[in-house]
């Protein structure tokens, strides 16, 4: 089910969470949690969307927020904020959502390849667009949105501004 | 059946019996004529057999089986030892190893064992190993045959236990028609009396017939001599035979033996009967342990570690919330826990440490096979076998060093000409020292060669733009030595097989420090040169001192702190654009952390005292500004994660008591 769309699998459980109005989701099986909001300590010296880390049962994991990962501006931390812990090839992040709303099946043929520019996320960040009865749900690649060398990139040039 | 599973137990301990070959090989180096050592080594080469057998390692139980047949007879006393015999033994283990080796690689086992298994065999049949034998120029006339050290050494062994030598020219008549025949007919006369360490011609040469009329053989016996002139003589076509016995020169035999054994020096001397008494002792130690210990795996012991630190971060929590709740029956039984949970942790951590005996006994085979290659002459001396360290480090800190003993013998030690010249022994001293200290371990390799030449560093270092002209010049001795840890420079002046492998030393002080250790070098020139490895007891808890800056936690290791200290804003002094403070005597810059850490001024700062925290890396300082300590704490280390590698002067994480994370300042990034 990680695997591309083209998989003879039909449907697929998705995770789906807000930011700001737009509804996103995430394949389930790249979920390991979703967790409450609690107190982040900071890592000094490193891009301003990497909140810092938390200790998530014994495990010091690192919590990005993904509003500011997709340049959406900061976070208001509200009841219903969320943490949604996923775990990629090893890496183990929390994504800080606006809520964490549903899970539902989507169906493989009602994804469609991303536009190029939905509410202002870039491109390279979606795997692809679903439409359901209402709602259009954005399904994240998280494989990019986590990609450890871009977030090096951005960190030299974060520390070239700072 | 299915031997998969036994496998791992198969490596494990076939690596210990032929460690234990290995070693008890080299004792039998030094006593050729002990047989409660032959006896050793052919039951731990007879358990090896069995089990190759039984995993169905065949080249490895034929060898095996070859060894032991030598041994066999070696320890009934029909063979003796010679330094062929045990070259060829030696070669024995190292095909052994690469066979286990490739067997924990998951390989087959197969390897040619052909060549060795006739050696092995040459070796039976009472022949010696091409090539090994001592120079035949000589002439064959009586008297004058030369002995190897191990000829000596059994000779003497011999005369002490009351059998004689006896020098035998045996000549045969000048119509003889099979001279070899009667050559080995001889033999087997004398053979069945005694024991013939040496035979001029060789055996070998002799079984050519490449001789003339006359050979002689040095026999060891217990029978008088007129018997064995009888028993030579009763083999046809001897001409004559010609007995003189060895006693006479007994003496200055063993004058000739000393100097390699014996050393001048009174430390040396200290240490070699504690050498033996160590070793002595961790036999010992072996046999009464065998029954009584269970082999666990280390991934069990790493997640009863893990578990553990779950808990340790409970207790942490446990007293905060005690104390806060100022119940003294909880109070009470939280502060037993503690001491409980304390003992508990202490055996955890004893549970994963080894002896570095594990990393060392590996190194006198090699160190003898390195000075073979390199024709010099090396004693190792190897002091605190027994200190304790982390499993974990221990895997990590052979490999550097095997590249310091390397370094020593190869560029540290003169050749046994050059020593001579200059006054010293022939024999090169090195000694590898472990010890305790605090919360670290120290490993020192030190030799007594020719120290460092400093020229010869600062002129490679600026061949390769590692410094420049002017820089030369204001170093100090020590910054020149430390140059040799850069990468890209070697000093050895013509590339030698053990050297020239394109590694430096920067790959040693690489590896150390990635384990959390430090390396230095000293050197006085002349005299030798002395590395040191500072390393962690264990990698997993270490002891912290707590401080905030504003409202965030950092944990400073214990282990790069001086002291703590408060000085008063008066007291901060500026130079170089940068503040400093006189810290008995010396002076010390500041480090602001929240300048560092880009933490948030709250403006609160009425204070006219500020808090230090005095940090080291080698013999540099830095005061750490923080804004109050917590105290002192053991804390479980933790890593970031994948998703945030080399955040500056972070070099991990914790979870305190009250389930927060605290982050571990990495004090060595923040001292240039």
């Amino acid at each position: 089910m990680q695997s591309s769309l083209g998989e003879v699998a039909e449907e697929m459980k998705v995770i789906v969470f807000r930011l700001q109005d737009e509804e996103y989701g995430v394949e389930v099986e790249q979920v390991k949690s979703i967790e409450r909001l609690e107190k982040i300590t900071r890592v000094p010296r490193t891009p301003s969307f990497v909140k810092g880390v938390i200790n998530l049962r014994g495990v010091v994991t690192p919590i990005i927020d993904l509003r500011e990962r997709f340049g959406l501006g900061d976070s208001q931390h509200t009841d219903s904020t969320r943490i949604i812990i996923v775990t990629i090839g090893g890496l183990e992040v929390g994504l800080i959502v606006d809520s964490a709303t549903d899970v539902i099946d989507v169906a493989i043929d009602a994804v469609e390849p991303p536009p190029c520019i939905v509410g202002g996320v870039e491109a390279v960040y979606l795997k692809g667009v679903a439409k359901l009865e209402k709602r259009l749900l954005i399904l994240l690649n998280l494989n990019k949105v986590l990609d450890a060398s871009e977030m090096q990139q951005l960190e030299r040039i974060e520390g070239t501004v700072g | 059946m299915d031997m998969e599973q036994y496998l791992d137990m198969f490596i494990e301990e076939s690596k210990e019996h032929l460690q234990a070959i290995n070693e008890n090989l080299l004792r039998l180096e030094d006593a050729p004529g002990d047989t409660s050592i032959v006896n050793d080594i052919f039951r731990s080469a007879h358990t090896l057999k069995g089990m190759s057998a039984t995993m169905g390692f065949e080249d490895m139980a034929n060898l095996t089986h070859e060894m032991e047949n030598v041994l066999d007879q070696v320890r009934n006393g029909k063979l003796t030892v010679q330094l062929g015999t045990m070259d060829t033994l030696f070669r024995c283990v190292d095909i052994l190893e690469s066979i286990l080796y490739s067997i924990a690689q998951g390989g087959d086992g197969r390897h040619d064992v052909t060549a060795v298994v006739a050696d092995l065999r040459r070796i039976l049949s009472g022949d010696t190993i091409p090539g090994k034998t001592p120079d035949q120029s000589a002439d064959p006339e009586l008297t004058n045959i030369e002995f190897d050290d191990y000829e000596y050494t059994v000779m003497k062994q011999s005369l002490d236990s009351g059998y004689n030598a006896y020098q035998i020219e045996t000549m045969v008549r000048e119509d003889c028609v099979l001279k070899a025949a009667r050559a080995y007919m001889v033999f087997d006369q004398l053979e069945s009396c005694g024991e013939i360490i040496k035979a001029v011609p060789s055996v070998e040469e002799l079984e050519e017939e490449k001789f003339d009329k006359t050979f002689q053989v040095v026999l060891l016996t217990k029978k008088p001599k007129e018997e064995l002139e009888k028993i030579v003589m009763s083999v046809s076509e001897i001409e004559s035979v010609l007995i003189h016995s060895i006693e006479s020169i007994k003496q200055p035999l063993l004058e000739e033996t000393k100097p390699v054994n014996a050393e001048g020096d009174d430390e040396i001397q200290v240490i070699e009967p504690k050498e033996q008494q160590q070793l002595e002792k961790a036999t010992v130690q072996k046999k009464v342990a065998s029954g009584k210990t269970i082999r666990v795996d280390i991934e069990r012991l790493d997640i009863l570690m893990n578990l553990f630190s779950e808990l340790v971060i409970d207790r942490g929590r446990l007293e905060q919330l005690s104390r806060d709740s100022k119940n003294p029956a909880l109070i009470e039984t939280v502060e037993h826990m503690s001491r409980i949970s304390g003992d508990l942790q202490n055996i955890i951590l004893n549970m994963r440490m080894v002896p570095v005996e594990q990393v060392f006994n590996r190194f006198p085979r090699m160190v003898r096979d390195l000075a073979k290659d390199l024709n010099k002459k090396v004693n190792l001396y190897i002091e605190g076998a027994e200190t304790e360290l982390d499993r974990t480090v221990i895997d990590e800190i052979g490999d550097p060093l095997v590249h310091l003993l390397r370094n020593s013998i190869d560029h540290g030690l003169e050749s046994p000409d050059e020593r001579l010249k200059v006054g010293k022994e022939e024999t090169g001293k090195v000694i590898l020292k472990a010890y305790h200290s605090g919360n670290h371990v120290f490993i020192e390799v030190m030799d007594d060669g020719k120290g460092i030449d400093r020229q010869k560093i600062l002129k490679k270092a600026k061949e390769k733009g590692i410094i420049q002209e002017h820089q030369a010049t204001s170093m100090s001795d020590k910054q020149v030595y430390e140059l040799l840890f850069a990468s890209g420079l070697s000093t050895a002046e013509k590339i030698t097989d053990v050297s020239g492998r394109g590694v430096g030393l920067d790959v040693v002080k690489t590896k150390i420090e990635s384990l959390g250790g430090a390396v230095s070098v000293d050197s006085v020139p002349g005299q030798g040169t002395t590395f040191l490895i500072q390393l962690p007891l264990t990698l997993s808890i270490i002891s912290a001192m707590l401080v905030e800056v504003e409202r965030e936690k950092f944990a400073v290791p214990l282990s790069s702190i001086i002291e703590t200290a408060v000085f008063r804003k008066d007291q901060i002094m500026r130079a170089h654009q940068q503040d400093v403070i006189d810290f008995r005597g010396r002076v010390v810059p500041l480090v602001s952390l929240k300048k560092i850490f880009h933490i948030p001024d709250s403006l609160d700062n009425k204070r006219d005292e500020i808090s230090v925290v005095i940090v080291r890396k080698g013999d540099k300082m830095a005061g750490l500004v923080v804004d109050s300590f917590i105290g002192q704490q053991e804390i479980v280390l933790k890593s970031l994660g994948k998703y945030l590698v080399n955040v500056f002067a972070i070099s991990g994480a914790t979870i305190l008591g009250d389930g927060q994370v605290a982050l571990i300042i990495d004090c060595n990034t923040l001292i240039k």
